[in-house]
């Protein structure tokens, strides 16, 4: 019999009891146990970013990060960014307007490595997003479109934020 | 001859999102490892670690007694069928029987409750091995008394083309100048983010079900037939969504969906088996990596004479659909020049590696850089300008080359030029610091290929009362954007809103047969069949309009804006939701369209190569801009321009996005990207030693430009043709040429990584200290 530990987790504002054995990732819990699959699985090695979650804010690879780990932190999946704003977070919205979606299987992470690092930085220069995605890999677009959209969003958000 | 923007469309010629985009950004979208049914156990594949071997006993007895596992299956467990492409290629089996011809192959699967179990169940089957004698060198493989892999192919000889059209002897006795070089290209890997993943599941009444990330879905539903000796109306393929293709084995039936459907079978539940990224970059399917030697015969100002073409491909341990990949260099060896000789001779061999097979632009970008590298160093021998030389051999529209392909619209010379202008070529080239340099490449594509078997596609349009649009083809969306560009042919001509068209994903129970989505045939052959399928529901509907606005039928009625009306009288109009409900409730006719398109092109005998292969035929080119670090022998790219002729951009955002991700793949087969292997054995099966491009590798976005040229191709829909891989054809050929004009170093042998440019920049210094 598997050993499993109690962890409590806080996802996308919910709070959820778990019993789960203490060597299971974020990513795997996420997926399997909360049915949060937009989070995505590839690489598993934390070489390609499209498991990429936010834990207080900060993007991390979640295939690499234990479930137990995320405990008191506020995690936050691609489900929960549409969900808090409303609408479309206007990072998903330019990621769809630019054409920086093509087979989607590395938008997820994507969008929320690029709005951790938003957050961060609300005036980035190109090379600053370039940067800030490295870890990310994309296969279908080239990522000129991604990078595109990441400016275009943090327009966006510098003349949403004029009004708040 | 480029002519402008025809027709006056509400929708086509438009950037327009991906239809898909919104439920991706949201991470909605359901790909095949997102899907979890009740019940369901995980799959995990044993594999061999001999490159080859005999297998002479597998016992899975204690795997099998392991708790939570709930089946073990070996090749005995399959009805011993080879399945594949062509019938002459049939070489693949669900697991081993008897033998194993790579590190990689599939041995055994097992069942369980997850996927440790499973994977600890694999450690417990003890396979018997008889290591045989093993060949990882095509040439090697080629001689006598060398390993052989399969009984059928003496020699090793997977596929064999030899074909000359013209006369290269009398051409290369005429020619002022001959040049002969020797190239080598490296085995690259689809690198799509989405390991392949499905769920198989077998009733209680015999019906198999597959749900699979697959491009192609009905050839994994044939080849699922075949290898299972059971007929296709008892499978159902459902296509989810695809996390990137490029081809590979999300074209074909693998292991894992056979396994996956004869576990299920005996354990009475589903079965999901993912790869993982490991196995996704040793096993099967990958650019074959060739030697190519190329002799051409010119002319002093330039024109080609004759070329003579010789391949010998490693083609590893399977068929796949080698016999196309063999056919396909030679045949677009007459693309985009005109050569009047053309001779060829390739051979695909069989070696005891990951086999190859389709992967963006197939075989073409190999040829394309051995034929663009060697057309620079005829340039510079003969004192010519590089882009004047192509200019002087590129064909026109109309002609018809050496090997039958008859070129309608080709753009090629516009290409050219734009590409250069785009680029600021004539104000960089020569006047560039040392170590930055610029350099051309140019290549052609087709527009789909009348390949083998069922190659026609069709489409069906059922217009719904509340005046939507439900569009159903067997066509897949791997992330190219068929969704939307399809749906925007059916939205034009019908004249509603692209949100107003449905598009389904395949399911072969209910969607029409379809080939599959490969060699860049979806927008011109679907497309083309979704525009004959709208056309004839607006033809239903515009006969009941004409009924109700008392106006002559057909030509009088516009289909506009949600709006259908008289044309010489506007006034006369009705919203186009009324029209469908007058049609369906008050006349009891339910709208329906259907639609099919063929070329109507002869099959071509791969082995012997006449013929025309597609319907329409693009030409692109291609400018990039390097430079070399002298010290650590890296190469940046600084910028890349590309100009490509898809026709007519149907969605020009899109068409940009399969522009540049190709680019982007050429230029990583260019410079990174490399399957190292030692003893058949991969080295660097992860993305971290599996080198691909990243963010930082690409040019400043103020230095990426792409131009579609637009030539309107009649027999595309709307104008359009291929647009996902050509442009990426001569991007090698670019970067290669790059190099050269900033270091004064030719490659032969990709990628151009740094330990091969340090060391032969070192060699030139020593030669030519001065320089
Ligand atoms: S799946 Fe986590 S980084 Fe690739
Ligand atoms: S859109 Fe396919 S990997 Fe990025």
């Amino acid at each position: 019999m598997k050993h499993l530990s109690p962890v409590s987790l806080k996802v996308n504002g919910d709070a959820y009891e778990l019993s789960i054995p203490a060597w299971r990732t974020l990513l795997e819990v996420l997926r399997e146990d909360l049915s949060l699959t937009g989070t995505k699985r590839s690489c598993q090695e934390g070489q390609c970013g499209a498991c990429t979650v936010l834990l207080d804010g900060r993007a991390i690879y979640s295939c690499l990060f234990l479930a137990v780990e995320a405990q008191g932190k506020e995690i936050l999946t691609i489900e929960g960014l549409a969900r808090s704003a409303g609408a479309l977070d206007p990072i998903q919205k330019a990621f769809v307007e630019t054409g920086a979606v093509q087979c989607g299987f590395c938008t997820p992470g994507l969008v929320l490595a690029a709005k951790s690092f938003l957050d961060e930085n609300p005036f980035p220069s190109e090379e600053e997003v370039r940067r800030a995605t490295v870890g990310h890999l994309c296969r279908c677009t080239g990522y000129f479109q991604i990078i595109e959209a990441v400016l275009a969003a943090a327009r966006e958000r510098a003349g949403k934020g004029a009004q708040l | 001859m480029t002519v402008q923007a025809c027709g006056d469309y509400a929708i086509i010629g438009k950037p327009a999102p991906k239809k898909d985009a919104w439920i991706k950004v949201t991470g909605e979208a359901k790909y095949a490892d997102d899907l979890f049914l009740a019940g369901m156990l995980h799959g995990k594949l044993l594999r061999s670690p001999h490159p080859h071997a005999k297998i002479s006993h597998i016992d899975t007895s204690r795997a099998e007694k392991l708790a939570g596992v709930r089946a073990v299956i070996t090749g005995k467990d399959f009805p011993g069928i080879k399945y594949g492409n062509m019938p002459q290629t049939r070489d693949y089996l669900p697991l081993a029987l008897d033998k194993v011809r790579y590190i990689g192959d599939e041995v055994a699967a097992v069942a369980a409750i997850d996927e440790e179990v499973a994977e600890e169940a694999l450690d417990l089957i003890r396979v018997e091995y008889e290591p045989l004698p093993a060949v990882f060198d095509a040439e090697e493989a080629m001689k006598p008394g060398a390993p052989q892999l399969h009984d059928h192919a003496a020699n090793n000889m997977s596929a064999e083309t030899a074909f000359q059209f013209g006369d290269v002897a009398k051409g290369f006795a005429e020619s002022d100048y001959l040049q002969e070089d020797l190239f080598e290209t490296q085995p690259v890997k689809q690198g799509m983010l989405e390991p392949h993943a499905c769920i198989g599941q077998w009733d209680e009444t015999g019906k198999i079900t597959l749900w699979a990330s697959k491009q192609s879905p009905y050839v994994v539903w044939k080849q699922l037939s075949m290898g299972l000796g059971i007929e296709t109306s008892r499978i159902r393929v459902i296509q989810t969504y695809v996390g990137g293709g490029f081809s590979g084995g999300k074209q074909e039936a693998m292991p894992m969906d056979f396994c996956a459907v004869v576990l299920s079978k005996k354990c009475g539940r589903p079965v999901k088996f993912v790869h993982n990224m490991d196995e996704v970059l040793t096993i099967g399917h990958m650019r074959h990596p060739m030697k190519i030697w190329l002799r051409t015969g010119v002319k002093k100002d330039g024109t080609l004479l004759a070329q003579h073409l010789k391949i010998v491909a490693d083609g590893g341990a399977y068929s796949s659909i080698g016999q196309l990949s063999m056919y396909l260099p030679g045949a677009m060896l007459n693309l985009p020049y005109r050569v009047p000789n053309v001779k060829y001779e390739a051979y695909r061999i069989f070696t005891n590696n990951g086999f190859c097979g389709a992967l963006r632009g197939h075989t073409i970008p190999q040829v394309c850089f051995a034929r663009d590298s060697q057309l620079d160093l005829i340039a510079e021998k003969l004192g010519l300008d590089p882009i004047d030389i192509r200019l002087k051999n590129g064909l026109r529209p109309g002609e018809t080359t050496p090997n039958g392909f008859r070129i309608g619209t080709f753009g090629f010379a516009e290409c050219v030029e734009k590409a250069m202008e785009a680029s600021g070529w004539k104000e960089k080239r020569g006047k560039l610091p040392r170590y930055r340099g610029i350099g051309m490449g140019c290549g052609s594509l087709v527009s789909g290929a009348r390949v083998m078997g069922h190659s026609a596609s069709t489409a069906q349009v059922n217009v719904h009362e509340d005046g939507t649009v439900a569009l159903v083809t067997g066509s897949t969306d791997v992330g190219q954007g068929a969704d939307t560009v399809l749906s925007m042919i059916a939205a034009e001509v019908l004249g509603v809103g692209l949100e107003d068209i449905r598009f389904s994903l395949v399911d072969t129970d209910i969607t029409p047969a379809d080939p599959g989505t490969f060699s860049s045939r979806v927008t011109f052959w679907t497309g083309n069949a979704v525009k004959i399928a709208a056309e004839d529901a607006r033809r239903q509907l515009a006969e009941i309009a004409a009924e109700k606005l008392k106006a002559q039928i057909d030509d009088d009625i516009v289909f506009r804006d949600r709006q259908v009306y008289v044309k010489s009288d506007p006034q006369r109009r009705l919203r186009f939701d009324e029209l469908v409900r007058l049609a369906q409730h008050r006349q009891g006719k339910v709208i329906m369209g259907k639609g099919a398109y063929t070329s109507g092109e002869a099959l071509i005998d791969f082995r012997t190569g006449y013929g025309n292969m597609s319907p329409a035929y693009t030409p692109s080119a291609c400018v990039v801009e390097v430079e070399v670090d002298p010290q650590t022998g890296q190469v940046t790219v600084a910028g890349v321009w590309g100009a490509h002729d898809c026709g007519f951009p149907l969605n020009p955002m899109l068409v940009k996005g399969q522009v540049l991700g190709a680019t982007v793949m050429g230029i990583g087969q260019a410079l990174y990207e490399n399957l190292l292997r030692v003893d058949g054995k991969v080295m660097n099966p992860s993305f971290r030693d599996y080198k691909m491009p990243l963010t930082e590798d690409m040019p400043r976005l103020a230095n990426v430009g792409h131009v579609n040229v637009i030539t309107n191709d009649p027999s595309g829909p709307f104008g359009a043709k291929e647009a996902g891989e050509g442009a990426a054809a001569g991007v090698i050929a670019a970067v290669a040429n790059a190099v050269y004009n900033a270091t004064g170093v030719r490659f032969r042998s990709l990628p151009f990584s740094p330990d091969k440019i340090l060391f032969a920049l070192k060699e030139s210094d020593r030669k030519a200290p001065a320089r």
